[in-house]
């Protein structure tokens, strides 16, 4: 139905281009000079009445459909079947009625269940139906509308102009809503866990067993949510990570940018940059199928329990991944020094290495900070190579050779699954959420500073 | 200049010897600093190309196989008795199957060993048997030839990743032998070897009567004194051969007198095992993913009638995902892969270019525009787990959107890929230079003519350089498809839709990654190497592009 719907209104707005620009040519009277715009314009404005309406519209209708008739559903049941059901057995009792509609019966669904199916189904197509008429409907209202305005003063050409800034202005304002988006479902859901969970033992806690309660009175069950041990374990990874990452890529900045030739610098920096490219999930295979097991063994050759998912193999094979990011950064940094500090180190008779540490890369510290904020923000962000090489339980440990956890990984493995928007264990992941996005944009919006900073007092 | 014209200070100080032994050794030491910080710089890149060397080479290694199955030819006869031609679905294609089985093994006949026997084979061999006479339902009454693949440890073993036969002892257990040996108290080789001890007869545990005594522990006590192990692995005596506590008996029972003495130097038989490390043999076992020697029998019989082959595994390519390694493919991952990507860009691309043509070309310097750009770039680099928070929170919690739809991951994902589009576009306009827009301007174009006209069209290679990099960074992106639940089973590739559940490439791979199963090891490197296959063509469709339509202005 939805697939005809679209189809049509696409096929509408075609149709409305191409009677647009006939329009056009019958009221100029064979002359297209008298006309104020190309006739394309006038087939675009048509066009662009029929069809973005009409879409708006569907859009619009598809988002309300399901709740409302969920919501005339409802109403419509028996009062008995309904009385006293909270919204967990209400929404149980919804579902079971919409597979019943699919045709996909488990059991011997009772006969009010069987009945509120058929209605449900009626109520369905009654709606997609309405839904393709009042959009047809739509559609052909636009265009005797506008197409009765087209005359050769018609000013076609600024008319389709302003709805192509307005849909550019809306596809911008994307951008915003998508933020807003973020941080309203981050604030809302995060709200609802601070309501059952203080935010005192959320950010002071010690312990982390988000475990939901199978029964009220479980003693076990309620679970605790501090915070701690989480945070400090994604600070230990991320700490380990920038320990492989900022040498490693830091001497290879300097080497490509001062000590290669040409041509093998135009070699091994794509190289390098491969590491990017690789996606997180293949780092995160990459650390249990070779450094686990290798790390392990070495442990054992030292005499040395060491658990295969420790911090310290996830923090390593998250820095691999993070040498390009801040060799590339550095690279960066070190070449927007002006050839006046290098010539006049060089002048004074330094080496190349005296010029390096003691000019260069002062003068490139700032750029190389900020390159290493965003290398961390990065890091705690980074989910995959954790959740596959790091541990699950939070231990309060600084020991780099014992499993911890990290804000990501607790994030996937509270919400893989099913997901109830109701227990503390769900909301949870939003309030790790929230904690991570502040932390990575605060780190940002430092970085992208201090950059800024710098470069102004270069230009 | 005389020292006179000189100010007081430097005519004090005592010229500098540049030819002196110590500048040159101060010289030396500072090429040795240059020359050393060289070789860091050299040594980082050799680190970093060497991980990325080790990465991409130990997923090929471990990959590669998967590529390949084990199969065997087996002749079946479709007996008309069992499968009713007008009735496919009920015939009892197990039976079939094990009855093919039986005329090349005609000796196996005990439950035990059939079992065995159709172990060797994938367990949905008579899907395969199943499937051929459903597509040739005239064949019925025939024998034909059906290729099956052989179960995940055979092909396995196969392929030399997993050994038939595993090291009988461990480590540990080796240690204690050479410790034992190196005391001198293992004699003799083979058959004959024995381990001598001295053996205190404890009247208490022999009892009243020496033939029911407690001879373990005795012997066990005897143990204890030389080798400081548990209890538990010396109570269960697997160094002496099973006889050994009935030989003790009989030596007790034949001379009573030694109840309460010690015997010294009794020399018991080593288990087989230990008796082939004494000889200098190193004892094997059948690795335990096996049932029975017997399977490798058969096996090898096939084999050397020419029946078994590796071929390589279009399954991989062409199966859904299965519980069982073998018949485990990536086809469901790779048409959910597209319907994400294809939702992706069908979406991201026109908002992200419209966005960034507006940004660029039209919006006025305000408030309003700086708070997009700067809104726009830290978005760029928000966290991408946070974007499967939004899409659970957003498009399934509060819009109804099924779950592990292909159409809320290709929304989530295109919203991610915004900021890199955006970012790329505006870069693609930036580069087209100011005297296009001039000159068009200049014969009379508005601002959209110059825009849709010339600008657009000289920007397109680079725009569309930069989605291709955005989409190949897409194609790989897991954890906000893993939140709102692309990781689910689909064993069929039938009725997958934009609003049915769907996996993905990376999400397959990761939960083949979490199978126990050693074969699923080798299907992830697969479906990683075939992954990166993916990104590679797309990067070198990318190059092309920037290499082809590029101008330099």
């Amino acid at each position: 139905m939805l697939t005809y719907v679209f189809a049509a209104i696409l096929a509408l707005t075609l149709a409305s281009f191409v009677l647009g620009w006939r329009r056009s040519l019958v009221v100029s009277d064979g002359n297209r000079r008298n006309l104020h715009s190309r006739p394309g314009y006038y087939g675009s404005f048509v066009a662009a009445w029929v069809g973005i309406p009409s879409l708006i519209f569907v859009l619009i209708w598809l988002a309300l459909q399901g709740p409302v008739i969920d919501r005339l559903l409802v109403a419509s049941l028996p009062a008995e079947l309904t009385a006293n059901l909270g919204r967990g057995p209400m929404d149980l009792l919804v579902s079971e009625i919409k597979q019943v509609a699919q045709g996909n019966i488990f059991g011997q669904p009772s006969q009010d269940v069987v009945e509120a199916a058929e209605r449900y189904n009626r109520w369905q197509s009654i709606a997609s139906w309405s839904m393709f008429a009042s959009a047809l409907a739509l559609c052909l209202l636009a265009l005797v509308f506008t197409s009765s305005q087209i005359s050769p003063e018609f000013r076609a050409r600024q008319r389709v102009e302003r709805i192509m800034n307005w849909l550019m202005i809306t596809c911008s304002v994307i951008a915003i809503l998508t933020t807003v988006g973020i941080v309203l479902s981050l604030l809302f859901e995060a709200g609802r866990f601070f309501n059952l969970v203080s935010p005192l033992e959320f950010f002071f806690g010690l312990s982390w067993e988000p475990q939901i309660a199978l029964r009220a009175d479980q003693s076990l069950g309620a679970g605790a949510f501090g915070a701690v041990p989480v945070f400090l374990g994604t600070l230990q990874i991320a700490f380990l990570a920038m320990l492989v990452a900022i040498p490693i890529g830091l001497y290879t900045a300097i080497y490509l940018t001062e000590y290669a030739n040409p041509t093998f610098r135009a070699v091994v920096k794509p190289v390098i940059e491969i590491l990017t490219g690789v996606p997180t999930v293949v780092y995160g295979f990459f650390a249990i199928l070779v450094v686990a097991p290798a790390f392990t063994d070495f442990m054992t050759s030292l005499g040395i329990q060491a658990s295969p998912n420790s911090a310290l193999v996830a923090g390593v094979v998250m820095g691999i991944m993070i040498i390009p990011f801040i060799s590339s950064l550095s690279d960066d940094a070190i070449t927007a020094v002006p050839r006046s500090l290098r010539d006049g180190s060089y002048a004074l008779g330094a080496t190349q290495a005296e010029t390096i540490t003691k000019v260069l890369l002062p003068a490139a510290l700032p750029g190389i900070m900020g390159g290493v904020l965003l290398a961390i923000s990065r890091a705690i962000g980074e989910t995959m190579i954790v959740v596959m090489a790091a541990g699950i339980i939070a231990t309060l440990t600084l020991n780099p050779i014992e499993p911890v956890t990290t804000v990501t990984v607790q994030i996937v493995t509270l919400l893989i699954g099913d997901t109830e928007f109701d227990s503390p264990k769900t909301l949870a992941a939003f309030a790790l959420g929230l904690v991570l996005f502040v932390a990575t944009l605060v780190l940002n919006v430092i970085a992208l500073r201090i950059v800024q900073k710098y470069r102004e007092r270069y230009d | 200049m005389t020292d006179a014209a000189l100010p007081a200070n430097l005519r004090t100080m005592r010229r500098f010897d540049w030819a002196s032994d110590m500048n040159a050794r101060r010289i030396r030491r500072r090429y040795a600093a240059n020359r050393r910080l060289q070789a860091y710089g050299l040594l980082a890149i050799g680190l970093a190309v060497g991980l990325l060397g080790i990465l991409i080479s130990s997923i090929i290694v471990s990959g590669y196989s998967s590529f390949f199955q084990t199969k065997a030819e087996v002749e079946v006869y479709l007996d008309p008795a069992q499968i009713d031609a007008n009735n496919l679905a009920d015939a009892n294609y197990r039976q079939i199957f094990n009855k093919a089985l039986e005329r090349y093994f005609p000796e196996v006949t005990s439950p035990t060993e059939r079992r065995q026997l159709s172990d060797i084979f994938s367990s949905e061999s008579r899907y395969a048997v199943r499937n051929y006479v459903a597509s040739n339902p005239e064949q019925i009454g025939q024998t034909i030839k059906l290729s099956v693949p052989l179960s995940d440890p055979f092909d396995q073993a196969e392929k030399g990743v997993i050994p038939r036969y595993v090291e009988a002892l461990t480590d540990s257990e080796r240690a204690r032998f050479e410790f034992l040996a190196g005391r001198g108290l293992i004699q003799g080789s083979g058959a004959d070897a024995t381990l001598k001890l001295n053996l205190f007869i404890d009247p208490q545990k022999v009892g009243a009567d020496p033939a029911t005594g407690n001879y373990a522990d005795i012997i066990a006590d005897g143990l204890l004194a030389v080798v400081r192990v548990s209890d538990y692995v010396t109570r269960s005596l697997p160094i002496l051969r099973d006889d050994a506590t009935r030989v003790l008996q009989a030596h007790v029972v034949a001379n009573p007198d030694t109840v309460g003495k010690v015997i010294e130097n009794f020399r018991f038989p080593l288990s087989p095992n230990y008796a082939k490390l004494a000889s200098g043999e190193t004892p094997m076992t059948l690795n335990q993913r096996f049932a029975s020697e017997k399977q490798f029998e058969w096996l090898d019989r096939l084999k050397s009638q020419g029946l078994i082959g590796m071929p390589f595994a279009y399954e991989l390519f062409l199966n859904a995902d299965s519980r069982f390694p073998e018949l485990a493919g990536l086809a469901g991952a790779i048409v959910g892969s597209i319907y994400v990507l294809v939702v992706c860009f069908v979406i991201s691309v026109p908002l992200g270019i419209a966005a960034a043509v507006y940004l660029e070309e039209f919006a006025p310097k305000n408030r309003w525009t700086d708070l997009i750009e700067v809104n726009i770039n830290n978005l760029a680099a928000v966290p991408s787990v946070v974007f499967g928070l939004l899409g659970v929170a957003v498009f399934i919690n509060f819009f109804g959107m099924p779950r592990s739809a292909p159409l809320v991951g290709g929304l989530v994902i295109a919203l991610m890929m915004l900021p890199t589009i955006i970012i790329a576009t505006r870069a693609a306009l930036k580069a087209v230079p100011p005297s296009i827009r001039e000159a068009a301007l200049g014969v009379g174009a508005s601002r959209h003519q110059v825009m849709m006209h010339h600008v657009l069209p000289l920007a397109m290679p680079g725009i569309m350089t930069g989605v291709i990099i955005g989409l190949a960074n897409a194609v790989g992106e897991t954890a906000p498809l893993l939140l709102i639940g692309m990781n689910a089973f689909i064993p069929s590739i039938d009725n997958i839709g934009l609003l049915e559940p769907a996996t993905v490439l990376p999400t397959q791979i990761f939960s083949w990654a979490d199978s126990p199963e050693r074969g699923f090891v080798a299907r992830t490197s697969a479906g990683i190497l075939v992954l990166l296959a993916f990104l590679v063509l797309m990067n070198a469709l990318a190059i092309y592009l920037r290499q082809r339509f590029e101008r330099k202005w």
